[in-house]
């Protein structure tokens, strides 16, 4: 396929979608359709078949439309140029399918409607979720007229690897996995590494709790991913490619596994890709529940059939990687950047965000806010535009207290740090990481050494085993937290866990070892009044005394 | 088939011959043997394999384990390294019915601990293990990435959230009750 | 071929490229205390112990898993690495139930060994006491998962030497064990050549030989390198 062949495949989808006067967008991405969208998708599709209006009426399973708490969500729109309309209908029931089409001609429920000028929307700036919402994930057309593809052709044709890694240098964009690590850097790593074979592997092991932004992009716009990949590929000289995926996004993987087919058909992907002498051929490979698959080389070894556990780097994947190949590990949403950047330009992308941070971060919303949800904002933003504006604040008037950003490598800051920019700089600054971007708002019912505790449970349960330091010091740094949290710890506990966390930060083998102590460190620093109540016996939270919830299970 | 230690049945001493034929003449077999053709027969098609061997069989009981390891040229300790690492796989029957509750952050601000508590009180059933009459296996999630619902649980694979203790603990009695045995699924 | 001059603890030093620092300090008769990583066989960097201090690494790195460069300076020792072995010894210690009053290897215990060294003389985290089992299955030796480290000294002399494979890691994190073939009791094992090189490669009184009384379990580790280094010339 040419890129004159994609452009008018992409044209005759956009006539064809222009002959509807109203279309109605059905989220059915894994929340929504959690809440019943399915059936509300079912029950609009018969009506719309009973009035016989399918000539004028385009019903759409779309992905991720960001409010997800608000679902299932409905976009309806009407007209095209200047007399085009949306409004966003929330929590639309099946038995509303009736009322629902009669509000393209007697407007739609006010106390449904979400406005479309609410900061949530207004305040984003959307990059990588720009088509989530817009496009059926199932159709490769719908995509292809959304500009999927574009990019990759118009470099295979036009441009040669270099120059392509030449703009990923010139963006100035960095790893959205959590560490930030500058991506031009590791292309060139892997692109000179000279081998007969290399491989692109894309990162989808989202694992940290509360974090989910990975999965709703592979749910609304897959194809964007792959088009990442690909021109990844194209770049560092590559010709195969798997996205690991976490076995529990059945949804994603079902969609992944559409898109690369549909992709290989018309030839977007698989042997002579847009008819040149490009090949990438894309697998899917499932995890099996194991968040240490996330770590680069655990994640390698899981792909190879084995047990997910880490090994010493170096060597880096860069130089021996899957099969002991080079290898070039990305996660989903640095490669959702891809073809954006290759398309505008890098200094394009480099005009958005700080200084050191370019572009956009997706977050996910949740916990006690009012908007829980997907955002994707400028990098930059503060964390009080994104909880008190975008989110809409905490709910029932409570006060707000903390985010959480990072997931267990990460920590709490404080609300008196809210004026803060979000930047890979900034959060590690004040003792948290950006990390994949599940943001979690906490208001004064969150004990801070519970949450401590929470995290290391999480990483105890998560750690391979493999290192001593992460493999006991996990257990003995939870069993101390919760000696704290039950008020029955003493001026020694506390020291012991500081000086155990200082060794599991630098002794462990991988990642989720050497940051596990993170989330104990950032509440020492930044609420070490609630651990000093907590060793008279007082929870400032009302959370650890007297009834202590069932704080795990026992395993 | 009876549990001795850390999940390992009795049945697994048998050699491996016979057991691995058995199960490679099953017609569950079919779809796991097409999984691993499709991989080239290649040691890298363990855990591809397991998820199918699993979907198949139910479990990865032993015998099931020596014919992925026969099929694929893989170690048996490998394989069963492999089997226990990860947390999807099991080595033992599961009950009718799953019941897996997420204590996600976001869960566990919102009451999953509480739900689980509840669930435990009021069944004979214990996080990662399968109540005496195989009613119900409960399990626990480290978020499933649907923190907008949470608190939540996921009920015979279907996500439910936001819910409250009552409302878990009304639908999981229903598979408790004269009925159990029955599959909603 | 080209040789490299370093600095481990002061000293300059000569180095082959592709030498790990670990390989270079025992040429040359610096001590760095390891438990996982043995002559011959394959590494993991999973005890940490050696970890050692590269000027200009942000990180400390292990040993031995961390080839030579030009001009490399290392340090194996300092108050730092001492505190931090110190506190993995500790941690080993809280694990399991490491009794060496009881032990067949009493006396001849790498782990043992280590603490006296190191002057780790008692463990401040809780002791986990686990209750594990012992699997005399086998007709002439037996596993105590009590005094296992997992170091995984036993699955790679297993596989990569001995090329039997019959055993693994199993399960996870702190519930982590070795296992043979499926789990299957070691003496029923219809892979394990019972040839015993795991018996001696064991750091701990883990894996060990039946009929030996408390104390006199003592190892030979010395075939390892020789017969890899026998397979090299043969290929």
């Amino acid at each position: 396929m040419t890129p004159e062949e994609l452009r008018s495949r992409a044209e005759r989808r956009r006539l064809e979608e222009s002959r509807f006067s109203e279309r109605l967008r059905v989220c059915t991405a894994t929340s929504c359709a959690s809440l019943g969208s399915g059936a509300l998708f079912d029950a609009l599709s018969a009506e719309i078949h009973r009035r016989g209006t399918g000539d004028r009426c385009e019903l759409k399973r779309v992905g991720c439309l960001g409010l997800c708490a608000a679902g299932p969500l409905v976009m309806a729109e009407q007209g095209t140029g200047s007399t085009h309309t949306e409004s966003l209908l929330r929590e639309v029931r099946p038995e509303q399918a009736a009322s629902l089409l009669d509000g393209f001609r007697d407007g739609f429920p006010a106390e449904q409607s979400v406005p479309l000028d609410l900061p949530f929307f207004r305040k984003q700036r959307r990059i990588v979720s720009e088509a989530c919402g817009r496009i059926d994930p199932d159709r490769i057309d719908d995509a292809v007229a959304a500009g999927a593809y574009r990019a990759l052709l118009e470099a295979l044709h036009e441009r040669t690897p270099a120059d392509v890694l030449a703009e990923i240098d010139r963006s100035g964009l960095r790893g959205r996995g959590g560490a930030g690590y500058p991506t031009g850097l590791k292309w060139h790593t892997v692109a000179k590494a000279e081998a007969s074979q290399k491989f692109v592997v894309c990162n989808a092991d989202e694992g940290d709790p509360g974090a989910y932004m990975d999965r709703s992009v592979l749910e609304s716009d897959p194809h964007r991913v792959l088009e990442g990949m690909a021109l990844a590929a194209y770049a560092v000289g590559a010709s195969e490619g798997f996205v690991y995926v976490r076995a529990e996004y059945l949804l994603a993987i079902e969609r992944l596994r559409q898109a690369i087919g549909q992709a290989n058909q018309i030839g977007l992907l698989g042997s002579a890709v847009g008819g040149t002498a490009f090949h990438f051929h894309v697998e899917v490979r499932l995890g099996a529940g194991a968040y240490v698959c996330g770590e680069e080389t655990a994640l390698l070894a899981s792909i190879e059939g084995g047990r997910g556990t880490p090994r010493p780097r170096p060597p880096y994947p860069a130089a021996a990687g899957l099969f002991g190949a080079p290898t070039l590990i990305n996660n989903v949403e640095t490669l959702a950047n891809v073809p954006a950047i290759v398309a505008r330009g890098g200094d394009w992308f480099a005009s958005i965000g700080t200084e050191k941070s370019k572009g956009t971060k997706i977050f996910a919303l949740a916990g006690k806010v009012a908007h829980t949800g997907v955002i994707e904002v400028p990098m930059g933003t503060t964390l009080h535009e994104i909880v008190f504006e975008l989110g809409g604040g905490i709910p029932d008037g409570a006060r707000c207290k903390a985010v959480q950003t990072g997931g267990p490598s990460g920590g709490c800051i404080p609300a008196r740090f809210f004026e803060t920019p979000v930047d890979y700089e900034n959060l590690a600054g004040l003792g948290s990481i950006m990390g994949s971007g599940g943001l979690i708002v906490m208001d004064e019912q969150t004990c801070m050494v519970d949450i401590a505790r929470f995290f290391m449970a999480f990483c105890r349960d998560e750690s391979c085993g493999k290192c001593v330091p992460c493999r006991v010091g996990t257990v003995e740094l939870h069993q101390l937290l919760d000696t704290i949290a039950n008020g029955r710890a003493g001026t020694r506990d506390m020291e012991l866990l500081e000086e155990f966390c200082d060794l599991v930060r630098h002794t462990s083998l991988c990642g989720l070892g050497q940051s596990a102590p993170n989330p104990v460190l950032s509440t020492l620093r930044h609420f070490p009044e609630e651990y000093r109540a907590h060793l008279r016996g007082q929870c400032p939270a009302g959370v650890c005394f007297p009834a202590s919830p069932a704080e795990e299970p026992p395993r | 088939m009876t549990q001795t230690v850390a999940g390992r049945p009795e049945s697994s001493r048998e050699t491996e011959g016979p057991a691995a034929r058995r199960v490679q003449e099953d017609p569950r077999w079919k779809p796991v043997a097409a999984t691993l053709r499709r991989q080239g027969h290649r040691p890298d098609a363990l855990i591809e394999g397991m998820h199918a061997a699993q979907q198949a069989f139910g479990w990865l009981d032993p015998a099931v384990l020596r014919a992925l390891a026969e099929a694929l040229d893989v170690p048996l300790a490998k394989v069963f390294g492999v089997a226990t690492f990860y947390h999807l796989f099991t080595t033992r029957p599961l009950g009718t019915h799953g019941c897996i509750v997420c204590l996600g952050t976001a869960c566990h601000l919102k009451g999953g601990p509480e739900i689980l508590a509840a669930l435990t009180r009021a069944h004979p059933v214990e996080p990662g293990q399968t109540s005496p009459g195989a009613e119900m296996t409960l399990t626990v999630a480290r978020c499933i990435g649907a923190c907008t619902l949470a608190p939540l649980v996921v009920l015979d694979g279907e996500i439910a959230g936001p819910v409250t203790v009552e409302e878990v603990l009304e639908r999981v009695e229903r598979w408790f009750g004269p009925a159990s045995g029955e599959t909603t699924r | 071929m080209s040789v490299y001059t370093l600095e481990i603890d002061g000293r300059e030093v000569g180095a082959r490229p592709g030498e790990t620092i670990l390989a270079v300090a025992r040429e040359h008769q610096i001590e760095i205390p390891t438990l996982c990583s043995l002559e011959g066989l394959s590494t993991v960097g999973a005890c940490r112990l050696c970890l050692t201090e590269v000027e200009g690494a942000s990180r400390l790195l292990p040993a031995c898993t961390t080839a030579v460069a030009e001009g490399m300076r290392v340090r194996t020792q300092s108050e730092r690495i001492a505190r931090y072995r110190r506190g993995i010894l500790e941690l080993l210690f809280a694990e399991r139930n490491h009794q060496c009053a009881v032990c067949v290897s009493n006396g001849h215990c790498d782990l043992q060994a280590l603490a006296t060294s190191l002057g780790m003389d008692h463990v401040r985290v809780p002791y986990r006491d686990p209750l594990l089992s012992v699997d005399a299955s086998h007709e002439r030796f037996a596993l105590d998962h009590n005094r296992c480290v997992l170091c995984t000294r036993c699955v790679r002399v297993c596989d990569e030497i001995e090329g039997a494979h019959t055993w693994d890691v199993a399960g996870r994190g702190i519930g982590s064990w070795i296992v043979s073939d499926l789990a299957d009791p070691w003496g029923e094992s219809s892979s394990c050549t019972g040839c015993g090189k795991c018996v001696q490669v064991c750091p701990t009184g883990a894996l060990f030989e039946k009929g030996k009384a408390i104390g006199e379990m003592t190892k030979r580790t010395a075939f390892v390198p020789m017969l890899q280094h026998m397979r090299g010339r043969r290929r």
